[in-house]
């Protein structure tokens, strides 16, 4: 066996597309998972399981760009956060204002609305909010008082359309439309013209008057919500989990799994064939029967056994992994070795009475690793495909946002039948394409490392 | 080494394989079982003290009362052997011993569709079922693969082999049980033509149930064909790239016998055993592989009953699965070597 030189391989590599192609995917890749863990906040990935994390995204709604795609644009969510505000004080008593503006520009009605603020105020002020539509109409939705406090508090509040007070409001404003309202909702009525029911269309001002008496008030925090059915890149899911970035943390999780597993079982299977096949004799019959033990179990129900019965946790999941997937690596190693061994230089530096450890690390294993590096790459994508089908089944690591995790949870609120497309389509594509880069870059080196060996 | 030899060494190596398979399952298992069976005495104990209340009264104080029902809760303990701990030689020789005669015992919490607990009768319910899915999907597969496969590498590097192989990659690289879902998702939700759970609503009792359990196992049938066959067709091109650079078929070739005829009888003859090999082997790995595949069409097999097992964490059930799984996996595999060996004998030699 000639040792192919590294330079070499890089030569040959360069010539072949589908090498190239394998490279970019997974440059890509590389650089997403980099984005990924600078731009998203540990926090985010803390709070995957959280549901009251995510309390202010939409449920199970549509990727914005669908939008582009149809003639009936879907109601986009949006969240509110920066308000015009302003305040005044005539005497003893002050306002604080904020002013959202909504453009309505959508051919469904929305699904709710959601003003959550935070104020800090003394006494006892009244809350008041109303909505400017585009034709001109002001609606009266709400007058509270927040609760009594006499000393400065900080009080956190989230009002929804559902309140009964908004209801009844408009209910009040009955004559101002030309049809019933009673049996509906108050976005309902909101956002339609005022006499056929239907979708008006413009902006809206929602306005939000904090009125105190002989106190200094103030709106901390302050934010309109206008539920949608249309959010973010990739839509959220039935727990409101913004799907893109579960998808983006997806990535990294998927390259640690792959790689960790390939390299890990790759070297322990390369380490084990050669040392079996230089001592040769008994230790190799010994150890090649240990070889054909672990061949012979089924892997799956065993890594499901595993994962019930000891760990779940992706550390330990991995390790799993590796105990399944040294075996094949082992059995052509060794053949490798068997034949590495009786080059005159092995034969020379045995007399010399270098260790067995030296001459398996110095000279058998350097051979053998072009082979290693194509096995490793062509290992990645059984390894993400095993792990996303054990997470798929409910048996992975709850606390990572896996691509597996991900379908597992669409499977469970039965995304499929639902035709909740967004929540199952991307994490699958983004599996495969995970897989085809290394499957790419592994069939290059194959074809380049192979024809050689086969020479022999 | 003759043949007698090789299968007799075969032989006592799988059956080591299949003790070393039961010996970790039950090492594995053990103590949560041994937790699961204690629990389940104390409440049997309890509740049929509380459904007979003479018992109850009979006795003046309460710690009396309690010394009573701990005492029969150690005595039927150790009728069942659960005084020594699991790990103790005995106990593991008894669990394996019985596995081995396929006295698997009873379910916790699952049973048969017609109520049976005893997971022989749960097992012997749920495999035909599954043989029925994975097999005609194996064999369909085969079918296809072989003869695309014979096309494409008879023609390498004409459109059809890079049509064949890169499908080939392209397909092996998506999940099936994703495709699943995809599949489910466009035949049961977008366009309704199959249902999207593949268990048949009404009772297997019913003389329409076998109509019923094909129409449901149309989809994933598809599914498993569409995923499988390009992998297969790809194997099937790399062996007859090889043979059909062979000397012999070159002088067929000269001899003027038609193109046709020498892919489909002369060329895959010779490609034969590494075929038959991966066929023997792909017909029990989708026994192994259906755990996932059955879990998303809910096709009511041995995978899904291997995953509901898992659900409820009923522990017999779950060696009593893996062991059948293991079973047909080593026997697979033992034709596949057998197969290899036959048709090459260098391997009989050992080198």
């Amino acid at each position: 066996m000639s040792a192919i030189s590294t330079e070499e391989i890089k030569r040959e590599f360069l010539k072949s597309k589908m090498g190239l192609a394998g490279i970019g995917i997974l440059a890509i890749l590389v650089i997403t998972s980099i984005v990924t863990v600078i731009i998203i906040p540990v926090d985010t990935f803390k709070q995957w399981n959280n549901p009251s994390y995510w309390i202010s995204f939409p449920k199970t709604s549509t990727p914005v760009w669908v939008n582009m795609l149809t003639f009936e644009k879907i109601p986009e969510h949006q969240i509110l956060g920066d308000p015009i505000t302003s305040s005044e004080r005539s005497g003893d008593i002050s306002v604080v204002n904020h002013q959202f503006n909504v453009n309505f520009d959508y051919d469904d009605f929305p699904n709710d609305f959601i003003y959550e603020f935070t104020a800090k105020y003394s006494g006892s002020p009244l809350l008041q909010m109303s909505v400017i539509r585009p034709d001109g109409m002001e609606l009266d939705l709400l007058s509270t008082s927040l609760p009594n406090s006499k000393t400065t508090i900080i009080h956190s509040e989230r009002i929804f359309s559902t309140d009964a007070s908004i209801k009844k409001n408009l209910f009040l404003q009955k004559e101002q439309f030309g049809f019933p309202i009673d049996k509906m909702s108050s976005e309902d009525i909101i956002f339609s013209n005022s006499q056929l029911h239907g979708i008006q269309k413009g902006n809206y001002i929602f306005l939000v008057n904090l009125y105190g008496v002989k106190a200094e008030n103030e709106i901390l925090d302050s934010r309109l919500i206008i539920g949608g059915k249309a959010f973010g890149m990739m839509g959220t899911d039935e727990l409101r989990r913004d799907l893109a970035i579960g998808l983006l943390l997806g990535t990294p999780l998927a390259l640690f799994i792959g790689l960790a597993v390939a390299i890990g079982s790759v070297v322990m299977g390369l380490l084990y064939g050669v040392y079996a096949g230089f001592k040769g004799k008994k230790t190799d019959e010994a150890m090649m029967r240990l070889n054909d033990v672990v061949y012979a179990l089924p892997a799956l129900p065993f890594l499901i056994i595993l994962a019930v019965t000891i760990s779940n946790s992706i550390f330990m999941m991995v390790g799993f992994l590796m105990l399944f997937g040294w075996v094949g690596i082992a059995k052509v190693s060794r053949s490798m070795a068997l034949q590495i061994k009786t080059k005159g230089y092995v034969e020379a530096s045995k007399m010399m009475g270098q260790k067995n450890s030296k001459i398996i690390l110095r000279h058998i294993v350097p051979q053998l690793l072009p082979y290693a590096m194509a096995s490793i790459a062509i290992s990645v994508p059984a390894a993400i495909t095993t792990e996303a089908g054990l997470s798929f089944l409910g048996l992975g690591d709850p606390t990572f946002p896996t691509w597996g995790q991900i379908l597992h949870d669409a499977n469970i609120y039965g995304a499929a039948p639902r035709g909740l497309w967004w929540w199952i389509a991307p994490p699958g594509v983004m599996i495969a394409i995970t897989g085809l880069a290394f499957v790419f870059i592994g069939n290059a080196l194959d074809s380049i490392v192979n024809p050689k060996l086969k020479k022999q | 080494m003759g043949l007698k030899k090789f299968i007799g060494i075969r032989l006592i190596t799988m059956f080591g394989v299949l003790m070393a398979t039961l010996l970790l399952t039950v090492i594995l298992v053990g103590s949560n079982m041994d937790i699961i069976l204690k629990q389940g005495i104390s409440f049997q104990v309890r509740s049929e003290i509380t459904e007979n209340p003479a018992i109850a009264k009979s006795f003046s104080s309460v710690d009396e009362f309690e010394s009573f029902v701990q005492d029969q809760i150690e005595q039927r303990r150790k009728a069942l052997g659960l005084d020594t701990p699991w790990y103790s030689p005995q106990r593991i020789g008894v669990t394996m011993y019985k596995i081995l005669i396929l006295d698997f015992g009873r379910a916790s919490f699952l049973t048969s569709d017609s109520g049976s607990s005893d997971i022989r009768d749960i097992l012997l319910e749920k495999l035909p079922r599954t043989i029925l899915l994975f097999t005609t999907a194996t064999l369909i597969i085969s079918v296809i693969g072989i003869y695309l496969g014979a096309l494409a590498g008879s023609k390498a590097g004409s459109k059809i082999d890079r049509l064949t192989s890169t499908f080939a990659v392209i397909s092996s690289s998506f999940p099936v049980w994703w495709i699943g879902m995809i599949m489910i998702f466009l035949f049961a939700f977008v366009y309704q033509i199959f249902p999207a759970r593949a268990t048949p609503l009404i009772p297997p009792s019913d003389p329409g149930y076998i109509a019923a359990l094909l129409y449901h196992m149309t989809l994933p049938l598809i599914t498993l064909v569409l995923i499988g066959f390009g992998s297969w067709a790809f194997l099937v091109r790399n062996f007859m790239i090889g043979i059909m650079q062979e000397d012999f078929i070159t002088a067929k070739k000269t001899m003027g016998i038609s193109q046709k005829k020498i892919i489909y009888s002369h060329a895959l003859k010779n490609a034969a055993p590494p075929i038959l090999t991966i066929l023997a082997l792909s017909l029990s790995g989708s026994l192994g592989g259906a755990i996932i595949t059955e879990a998303v069409f809910d096709w009511p097999g041995m995978g899904r009953l291997y995953f509901e097992a898992i659900t409820v964490m009923d522990l017999p059930v779950i060696i009593g699965a893996t062991y059948v799984l293991t079973v047909f996996f080593l026997i697979s595999i033992f034709i596949a070597d057998l197969l290899y060996g036959y048709f090459d004998p260098r391997v009989k030699t050992g080198q």
